[in-house]
């Protein structure tokens, strides 16, 4: 056997390994967020998911003052995860939009009973047309609006409780 | 000596199999492999024939016809900046409607249509193609830099 | 608290699997061998039974559908039967990664069990390897996907199965491909045991040899059933598709079936010492480089995962760990291992050399094909999916090449033999060969389907081939020895698949069309009613359900292709049906409803396409009558040696 030829597995899987090292570090999420963030809302008037509040639509959120706008599903278990932060943000004094995607009512009275209602409109997207609209793969993700409808900030996946800092910094941010 | 002779000749059938199989594989990539197109990636490399391509996109709203024999269906692929027209026979997958994520396999008519073989419509709540994802926001980039 | 004992179990299994692989290593030394190598055993055992509670546990946990824990909740759900929920428990990452890693300690269990004949160091030292693989799955576990995470508050509704998988034959494909996968890790802790001492002998190979094919046997079945399942439940009529995820089975599948035939090689005549040891590392290396492609979500794929990237660099760092290790401990120690018999060129062995050299170039080649696309988009940023149509192109024909191959090996003597061997039976197949293609090309199959038609004559030529063995025997068939008889089937179940597969290509009939109730129309010589539509419902999903009445030649049957809507997570699959014939396989697929009324209805006639799957499950069947032949004989041996003091010992 060849000295060199005794290497040549380790090299062959040395090349693997650093193109699986490139792959895994090739940025893949890291673009969603800024490709929302600084983009006016998608014109949108979603129905009212419950007969006791409001709807969701875009003339709304212009109305000079920030939103934050979360998207659900009483079906989603991250989203009931991420229920105290939101509603520990809703007792800080932030009115908290919601848009519930192909969901029914008596779901979410029963989800909002259970794990509380921070929520001051919600509107339902039953074809999730809104939401791929709107830029949002997945539920929960939650976004912060400014005045004039344009989009500040994206979060995607549950909001925990070590997100709160920044989401309030940003949030004071958009309302000064 | 002849025991060595013969490990010879596989070491150079074993050499010449490698070396024939990697170039086949060479030529097979240059035309076996589908390109991953957005519509504006399409547009801009001028609808190119003669090769596999995934485009991937939304369907259009509103823009799904049928024909007359039942089967074969039309629609517009959009990234919010080209549509491209798409012919498919067939029976679509359950996850596909108007405004969902799709990709579809196939290659462009010269009347720059594009014919899909298959449809894989892979958006639900959980989950996007990470190539339409990321390939939507490339696009959108490139534009805004211009 | 059961899922508090689950985590403890993990921990002590993992502490175990550390003491263990110490235990292992410290062997190399003389002194301390005769201290540990009782030790390691015993360590191995109880790491298993520790590894088997903590899956019990969360088998229990989806079970009893106990929503305060996030993977049960994201998974699980009350409406559905038994059987989905514990499928459910493996049918997620963290789960599955469990059940990994608990087959990978089991099979460590096994080993110190049942190989009382290997090499005692030899033995010790593929324990310790066993375990220092476990430890870091088990730190993967612990450290980022933990199974056994509560959520707080607990849900109050499980997320349910994905219906795709609500299938009693899936329910069991994921532990059968593990058993596959992870069965390998024996042969790789052998061949780094093997490195350690220097000593690749015959006796290593025999040790080895019971592993390689039992995980293969696995591995075949899985693989097989696997195809059968995407086939009915994707609705596309194919059997295979080239998906990075089937990538990754037949990958370690081609690296087995390539390692037992070496193995045997080794066990038999003391050659391919140092090509065996390259093939374990390789086999099993392939397993986790496909648990990393599926699991890290880098390809994408039909089965792709909704992924946390530190996830992939966990699994990554054990990937460069393991098989980075085994094979610089294979530069360095390669050299010590003495060459083995050489071999000349009319021989079994050579034959089998040559089949390997098919198998590694075809495994280069997919692995080639599946890895292309991440090298593409690193070097010019262009996205493309390598699929079928490059798969097909190339390995058709080498495929081909190695199915003809394979059984000329099979018929020559070990050691060295003729040519004129081979000179009747290739010239009998050779007619059948002739025959075939003159009545293909009467019908005119060479302009429309070449390959096809290539195939099917070189897959009866081939199962002729295959069968000859029987004959060379001068036995009478119920005299001949179970590994002879074995190896006979598994080879003609390669033949047999190839038969299928060709005869699915070149007789196949299609239908694509939109019907009314009441309406008919014709699939080749099948005529086809489409009769009605009712609705369905069974406990979590509402359907629609047609009656498709299918006649010919006074053969009628009704299928009920249907539509189902799934509310637990809400979804749509179309549910395919099936009629199998002696002669072949109906199958119906129902589309959605057109504004006009009609429904579209998609169908198939594919001749023999059955015998794809056939073809696997006799493969399969052949390494088990393999594996029976060598169980029979170890009973015999025992019972012939066995003296009272030795079955003592045994018992210790």
């Amino acid at each position: 056997m060849k000295p060199w030829l005794k290497w040549l597995p380790l090299v062959a899987f040395a090349l693997c390994f650093v193109l699986f090292r490139l792959a895994l570090s090739h940025p893949e999420n890291p673009v969603v967020p800024s490709k929302q963030i600084g983009k006016p809302l998608p014109e949108f008037h979603l129905p009212a998911a419950l007969p006791d509040m409001a709807g969701v639509e875009t003339r709304q959120m212009k109305d000079g003052k920030p939103h934050f706008l979360n998207i659900f599903a009483s079906w989603c278990v991250p989203c009931a995860q991420e229920s105290g932060a939101l509603m520990a943000m809703h007792d800080a004094g932030i009115p908290i939009m919601a848009i519930a995607i192909r969901d029914k009512p008596a779901d979410i009275t029963r989800f909002l009973n259970r794990y509380g209602n921070p929520y001051q409109a919600i509107g339902v997207d039953q074809g999730s047309q809104v939401q791929l609209a709107i830029g949002s793969s997945g539920v929960p993700e939650s976004f912060l609006i400014d005045g004039q409808g344009v989009i500040r900030y994206q979060h995607i996946g549950a909001v925990t409780e070590s997100d709160l800092p920044q989401l309030m910094t940003i949030w004071r941010q958009i309302t000064a | 000596m002849q025991a060595k002779h013969q490990r010879l000749i596989l070491g150079i059938i074993a050499l010449v199999a490698v070396i024939a199989a990697g170039f086949l594989a060479l030529i097979a990539f240059k035309k076996q492999a589908a390109y991953f197109y957005t519509p504006t990636d399409a547009v801009k490399a001028h609808l190119p024939l003669n090769r596999n391509i995934r485009l991937g996109g939304m369907v259009e709203r509103g823009s799904l016809t049928r024909e007359k024999d039942g089967v074969t269906i039309h629609f517009l692929v959009t990234d919010n900046y080209q549509k491209i027209p798409v012919a498919y026979r067939g029976i679509v997958p359950d996850l596909f409607r108007e405004g969902s994520g799709v990709v579809a396999d196939g290659h462009f008519e010269p009347s720059g249509s594009f014919m899909a073989e298959t449809i894989l419509a892979k958006h639900d709540e959980r989950y996007m193609p990470p190539m339409t994802q990321q390939q939507a926001a490339a696009t959108q980039t490139t534009l805004q830099e211009k | 608290m059961i899922a508090e004992s689950g985590l403890i179990f993990l921990w002590l299994a993992a502490m175990m699997a550390l003491l263990q692989s110490l235990f292992g290593i410290s062997v190399l030394n003389n002194r301390l061998e005769n201290l540990f190598s009782g030790a390691v055993k015993i360590t191995a055992i109880i790491q298993a039974a520790l590894a088997l509670a903590a899956f019990a546990m969360l088998l229990w946990l989806f079970m009893r559908v106990d929503l305060s824990v996030m993977l049960v909740a994201e998974n699980d759900h009350w409406a559905k039967p038994m059987l989905y929920r514990l499928a459910a428990s493996w049918g997620n990452h963290e789960g599955s990664m469990l059940l990994w890693v608990t087959i990978l300690s089991f099979c460590g269990a096994l080993l110190a069990l049942f190989s009382g004949k290997s090499d005692q160091k030899l033995l010790s030292l593929a324990l310790g390897s066993q375990a220092f693989l476990a430890l870091g799955f088990f730190a993967f576990l612990l450290f980022v996907s933990n199974p056994f995470t509560r959520l707080n508050p607990p849900a109050s509704e499980g997320l349910g199965l994905n219906p795709l998988l609500q299938d009693p034959g899936l329910a069991f494909h994921p532990p059968t491909l593990y058993l596959g996968y992870v069965g390998l890790s024996v042969a790789f802790s052998f061949a780094v045991a093997a490195l350690l001492t220097g000593k690749a002998d015959r006796d290593f190979a025999k040790s080895m040899r019971v592993w390689v094919l039992g995980a293969w046997v696995f591995l075949t079945i899985g693989i097989t059933a696997g195809s059968y399942w995407a086939y009915y439940e994707l609705g596309w009529g194919g059997f295979w598709f080239w998906d990075p995820v089937e990538n990754a089975a037949l990958m370690p599948w081609l690296a087995a079936t390539a390692l037992f035939h070496s193995v045997s090689v080794l066990a038999k005549r003391d050659a391919l010492r140092v090509w065996t040891l390259v093939l374990a590392v390789t086999a099993f290396s392939m397993s986790m480089i496909g648990t990393f492609l599926v699991r890290s979500g880098i390809l994408v794929s039909v089965h792709a995962f909704a992924v946390d990237p530190w996830r992939g660099s966990f699994i990554l760092g054990l990937l460069g760990l393991y098989i980075g290790g085994a094979l610089a401990l294979f530069a360095l120690k390669i050299g010590k291992i003495h060459q083995g018999n050489h071999f000349v060129l009319p021989s079994r062995e050579a034959g089998l050399v040559l089949n390997n050299l098919f198998l590694g170039v075809i495994l280069a080649i997919v692995l080639i094909g599946t890895l292309y696309p991440l090298l593409a988009e690193l070097i010019s940023g262009e996205k493309l999916s390598v699929g079928a149509p490059y798969f097909n192109l190339i390995i058709t024909p080498l495929a081909l090449l190695l199915c003809v191959l394979m059984p000329l090996g099979a018929l020559l003597r070990w050691k060295q033999d003729n040519w004129m061997t081979l000179k009747w039976p290739i010239q009998i197949s050779a007619y059948f060969f002739i025959i075939i293609e003159y009545a293909l090309y009467l019908k005119g199959k060479w302009a429309t389907a070449p390959m096809a038609s290539l195939a099917f004559g070189v897959a009866v030529a081939v199962a002729v081939l295959c069968i000859w063995p029987l004959f060379l025997q001068k036995k009478k068939l119920w005299r001949i020895r179970l590994n002879v008889w074995g190896m006979v089937l598994a080879h003609l179940g390669i033949a047999v698949t190839l038969c299928g597969i060709a005869s699915t290509e070149l007789f196949s009939k299609e239908l694509l069309t939109a019907l009314k109730p009441g309406q008919q129309a014709n699939m080749g010589s099948w005529r086809v009613h489409f009769d009605r539509v009712m609705p369905d419902m069974g406990s979590d999903w509402t359907a629609i359900v047609s009656d498709i009445r299918v006649e010919r030649w006074g053969h009628s049957f009704t299928l009920h292709p249907a539509l189902r809507h799934f509310t637990n997570p809400v979804t749509d699959t179309s549910e395919t049906a099936l009629k199998t014939t002696e002669a072949g396989q109906l199958y119906l697929v129902l589309g959605q409803q057109a504004d006009d009324g009609r429904w579209q209805i998609r169908g198939w006639w594919k001749p023999l396409v059955t015998f794809i799957w056939g073809g696997g499950f006799l493969t399969a069947f052949g390494g088990i009558l393999i594996l029976l032949d060598r169980l029979w004989e170890h009973l015999q041996k025992r019972r012939r040696k066995s003296r009272p003091d030795e079955r003592q010992r045994l018992f210790l």
